[in-house]
């Protein structure tokens, strides 16, 4: 018989997690949230910095109408003429979505409140806001904040702490 | 491979996951959570218990699941089960990990 020591959960070099999503595409927002949803569920800090237009995921009004781009993305196979036509990037988003929902991915607003509960920090960049003229009650109650990329660098200024620019 | 818990011989994978279900019992989970240093309460045996029930109905565990479950809430189900909750939490359930990313 051998007794084996159970390997300690939540064990890794990687304390914290930051990444900084500039882009406002769906499939963009997905990746920076599953990404840091996933480090807070192995014990990892993370933390979220919306500029650009990543700051349309942080948007009540804009949110939920994430789309993802039908031209100038070789990935998805189709003719960027075709890709341009009316009504296409609407239903390639609308299967994209469709596909999302059956593996339970929630809902961008959802999925907010859950980054939110589960110790996620928000933070939107207080430059690309000024530049788009948002106010606070234009964007999502879970913001923590809207701090300068100096202060978000400030909040990497510890060891095993990653940064990550989507 | 094999590990004393509870005093008892348990089967278990190199993670430290059940390999058995049959093998539980309060016990064991006790000794596994006192393991992770998590103190159980009425709250954490509840959570167990709905993580149970769903692995035996064959529903894959996410913690969109644990937000939709109506036995506890995100926050609550990371301060009860710190570094790690749902991981923690299937470990001390006898389960196996959950293999989604969400």
């Amino acid at each position: 018989m051998s007794e084996t020591k159970v390997e300690e959960i939540g064990k890794t070099k990687v304390k914290k997690m930051l990444f900084i999503l500039s882009k406002g595409t769906i499939e963009n927002a997905y990746a920076a949230f599953v990404m840091a949803n996933g480090a807070r569920m192995e014990g990892i800090e993370s933390e979220i910095f919306f500029t650009f237009f990543g700051l349309e995921a942080i948007q009540k009004k804009k949110l939920e109408h994430l789309h993802t781009a039908t031209v100038g993305n070789p990935a998805l196979h189709m003719p960027t003429m075709l890709g341009g036509l009316p009504g296409v990037e609407a239903l390639a988003t609308k299967m994209m979505k469709k596909e999302m929902e059956k593996l339970d991915m929630p809902p961008i607003g959802e999925f907010l409140e859950i980054l939110s509960d589960s110790g996620c920090k928000l933070w939107g960049c207080k430059l690309a806001v000024d530049m788009f003229h948002l106010k606070e009650e234009d964007l999502i109650d879970e913001l923590d904040g809207v701090i300068t990329i100096g202060d978000f660098y400030g909040r990497a200024n510890e060891e095993g702490t990653h940064l990550l620019f989507i | 491979m094999k590990k004393i818990i509870a005093n008892r011989e348990i089967d278990v994978n190199e993670e430290g996951y059940l390999v058995d279900f049959n093998q539980w019992n309060k016990e064991v989970g006790l000794g596994i959570a006192e393991e992770q240093s998590i103190p159980m309460t009425d709250k954490h045996w509840e959570v167990i218990e709905y993580l149970q029930d769903k692995h035996h109905k064959e529903e894959a565990l996410s913690v969109r699941g644990i937000k939709k479950s109506g036995v506890i809430n995100i926050k609550e189900f990371y301060s009860l089960f710190p570094g790690g909750p749902l991981k923690k939490s299937t470990l001390i359930a006898g389960i196996p990990k959950p293999k989604s990313c969400i």
